[in-house]
């Protein structure tokens, strides 16, 4: 038994993980097959069209037919690449993404049916199982990096330049937010922290830390509203412009398994794990906590964040580049920092005697002391924003140099042309006498 | 070592040493970074043979992952990519290479040879509590005034980066609204508001140098990259509006010639 890990392998042989490495790869790949079927669906769904439905029931052989195509298309590498690294980086792309499952939990012991052999249902686990994932995440960008240079072109390279500060800077608040779960876990093993969120799942009372990773784990994932790395209005598709066929369709699997690896991340890190969630959980003991059970709450869950990363693909727009940056620099990670500052400080307390009632009755305290505060704070004067009623409630048509339209509330002044409009218009003339107007002013 | 790790150690290590050496003999600055990123995590998975998976796993994220991505950064933006030149910026740089080259190999090999493996102690003790625990243990109980000296000059380090690249802002940061109005004040000028029109997408040409044609059928001499046209290299769009309307001339034969608007490419092709 590895010291500091919860899930117990002493029972493994080597044969046993070799089986079990393959049907991580074999899951990953059929998740992955599934999951372009369902964003499309989802999307399609979100948008009132009935979306692939050609192929197979519902339209579920399309990823297989789509992968079929990228196999047999022209694999074409461009006369200014640097062939070595142009086929290594989808490589490096692919690898890192299917390393992360891992040390990813699907369940606990399981019995293999037909027998009392049990193991866990996980390739392994050690003591700092949860950098390991960090660190898989970080040799990935050097797949998406290495591509946009070795195509020798210009968008590609701007894709990957764009990916690097993207991902680096979506990391940190990332690896912030995680810090929080092992100071509550005390401990960096997937198993062991799963075995802690027994009573109380950590999205609850590290609410603020799990929204900073579901923002970051958007970002680092390159998938909108942060896709900027593969902008197709500004980038072509950035990084993998010059990629087709296979290579291409290895950077799409990458991006599809990286999905799934940060959605396993959270499920396992905030939202129990394979644990039942919790009318279900009570029922018979927790007996639905046992067994392979686990394993369907499990993908629900990670299914559940899947679909969040689909439903905001289908609603957010795109970021611009510089807002971006500062949103993930001056917003989310001193946030971060701020966050694990105040709970490393309650932890300190609550080792140091104080009782949670006092620390609550402390919050409250300091709560209401700035809320009065705030109250009697002089209202700031919002600067005037409206050029157009000019401060005196009139309408300037030509505010800011250009004809606008009134506001609501506002009416136009009466025309200087008004009296004009009472003489009839001549018999032959097909327009109304504002157009004559419109066509005199010209 | 036990039997796997050895296996590990003699796979491993002959790549790296390729990988090391390869950095001596790579052209492009991009792929050194390459074979020194291999040797990093060639490092890294040893420091978890060895049972220290904390430094080898931190060894990944911080190194790897951040501090030679940011030199990957640089490389690829200042563009260090065609063969270097090998002129010698200071005189007998190579010899005097070589001379402290050979020197360390002697200090290092000196240090091979005269090193003894006695069995190692400790490391069961040193990781009973975990890896990680034991390192914090050690770090931030032991040491950790050094800890928090480091760490200070670090931060104080980070802070002059910060403030020797930094320039103080002469005006107002413009806003959004505020480039929009300065826009919407050059209209008179003949600036336009909108991003400028692609050139011209024609039948049988598609090109920069061509115009393309506004809605009143006027060529937009705008549309063409001012480089161009300040070369002189631009095409006039009546050049190929003409080829184009006698192709559609002899297709349609003696037939009645389709008024010349509706043959207008910009029509056809958008």
């Amino acid at each position: 038994m590895i010291p500091g890990v919860a899930a117990d392998f002493s029972a493994d042989t080597i044969v046993t993980s070799i089986v079990k490495a393959v049907l991580v790869v074999v899951f990953l790949l059929t998740s992955v097959l599934f999951a372009i079927w369902f964003e499309r669906k989802v999307v399609a769904r979100m948008q009132v069209r009935p979306g692939p439905n050609w192929h197979g029931p519902k339209g579920l052989l399309q990823s297989l037919a789509d992968a079929m195509k990228l196999l047999l298309k022209e694999d074409l590498t461009v006369t200014r690449a640097d062939r070595v690294t142009y086929l290594l980086a989808p490589m490096i792309s692919v690898f890192c993404a299917l390393l992360v499952f891992a040390v990813i939990p699907f369940g606990p012991s399981v019995t293999i049916p037909f027998t009392d052999y049990s193991t866990p249902a996980q390739l392994t686990d050690f003591p700092v199982a949860t950098l390991y994932v960090l660190a898989c995440a970080s040799i990935g960008v050097y797949g998406i990096v290495l591509g946009g240079w070795s195509s020798g072109s210009t968008y590609p390279l701007l894709g990957a330049v764009r990916s690097t500060a993207q991902v680096i800077s979506y990391e940190l608040a990332m690896g912030l937010s995680l810090v929080s779960v092992f100071i509550m876990a005390g401990s960096m093993s997937t198993s062991s922290i799963v075995e802690s969120q027994t009573n109380l799942w950590w999205f609850l009372p590290l609410a603020p830390a799990f929204v900073v990773y579901v923002i970051s784990m958007v970002g680092e994932t390159n998938r909108l509203p942060f896709d900027l790395p593969e902008a197709e209005g500004e980038l072509v598709s950035g990084y993998m412009t010059e990629y087709s066929s296979m290579k291409f369709a290895w950077f799409f699997l990458a991006e599809y398994i990286a999905m799934i690896n940060v959605s396993a991340v959270a499920v396992t890190l905030f939202l129990g794990g394979w644990r039942a969630p919790w009318p279900l959980s009570v029922i018979g003991d927790g007996v639905l906590n046992t067994g392979w059970w686990p394993v369907l709450w499990f993908l629900a869950k990670v299914w559940l964040l899947m679909f969040f990363f689909v439903w905001v693909r289908g609603t957010l727009l795109r970021l611009r580049y510089d807002q971006f940056m500062v949103f993930g620099w001056k917003v989310l990670i001193p946030f971060a920092l701020g966050w694990l500052v105040a709970l490393a400080t309650f932890q300190w307390l609550g080792l140091a005697g104080v009782t949670r009632t006092q620390m609550f009755v402390a919050i409250a305290a300091v709560a209401l002391l700035a809320a009065v505060i705030v109250w009697l704070l002089p209202e700031r004067k919002s600067p005037d924003r409206s050029p157009d009623d000019g401060g005196d409630g009139r309408f300037d048509a030509f505010a800011g140099g250009y004809p606008v339209p009134p506001l609501p509330g506002q009416s136009l002044p009466p025309s200087p042309r008004a009296r004009r409009t009472v003489p009839p218009a001549p018999p032959e003339s097909s327009g109304s006498p504002a157009d004559v107007d419109a066509e005199e002013t010209r | 070592m036990s039997g796997g790790e050895e296996v590990l150690f003699w796979v491993l290590a002959p790549l790296m040493v390729i990988a090391a050496a390869g950095l001596l003999v790579v052209r492009r600055a991009v792929h050194a970074a390459v074979c020194v990123v291999f040797v990093m995590i060639g490092l890294a998975v040893l420091y978890v043979a060895q049972e220290a998976p904390f430094l080898g796993i931190v060894q990944v994220v911080v190194y790897t992952g951040a501090v030679m991505m940011l030199f990957l950064f640089v490389l690829m933006l200042v563009g260090v990519d065609a063969a270097d030149s090998l002129t010698e910026t200071i005189r007998g740089q190579r010899w005097i290479g070589v001379l402290l080259g050979l020197g360390l190999a002697a200090v290092l090999l000196g240090v091979v040879a005269q090193a003894t493996f006695p069995p190692s102690v400790g490391l069961e003790q040193a990781n009973a509590v975990t890896n990680p625990v034991a390192l914090a243990r050690v770090l931030l109980g032991e040491y950790v005034v050094a800890m928090e000296v480091v760490g200070i000059l670090l931060v104080t380090a980070a802070l002059a980066g910060l403030v020797l690249t930094h320039r103080r802002r002469l005006g107002k940061k413009p806003t959004q609204r505020a480039l929009a109005e300065a826009k919407v004040a050059l209209l008179p000028t003949g600036r336009h508001l909108t991003p400028l029109p692609a050139p011209g997408v024609y039948a049988q040409n598609n090109a920069m140098d061509t115009p393309a044609l506004g809605p009143d059928g006027r060529p937009l001499d705008h549309s063409v990259p001012r480089v161009l046209r300040i070369r002189g290299q631009q095409r006039s769009a009546t050049e190929l509006l003409t080829a184009e309307e006698t192709l559609v001339e002899r297709r349609q034969g003696s037939d009645d010639v389709a008024p010349a608007r509706s043959d207008r490419p910009e029509e056809e092709t958008r």
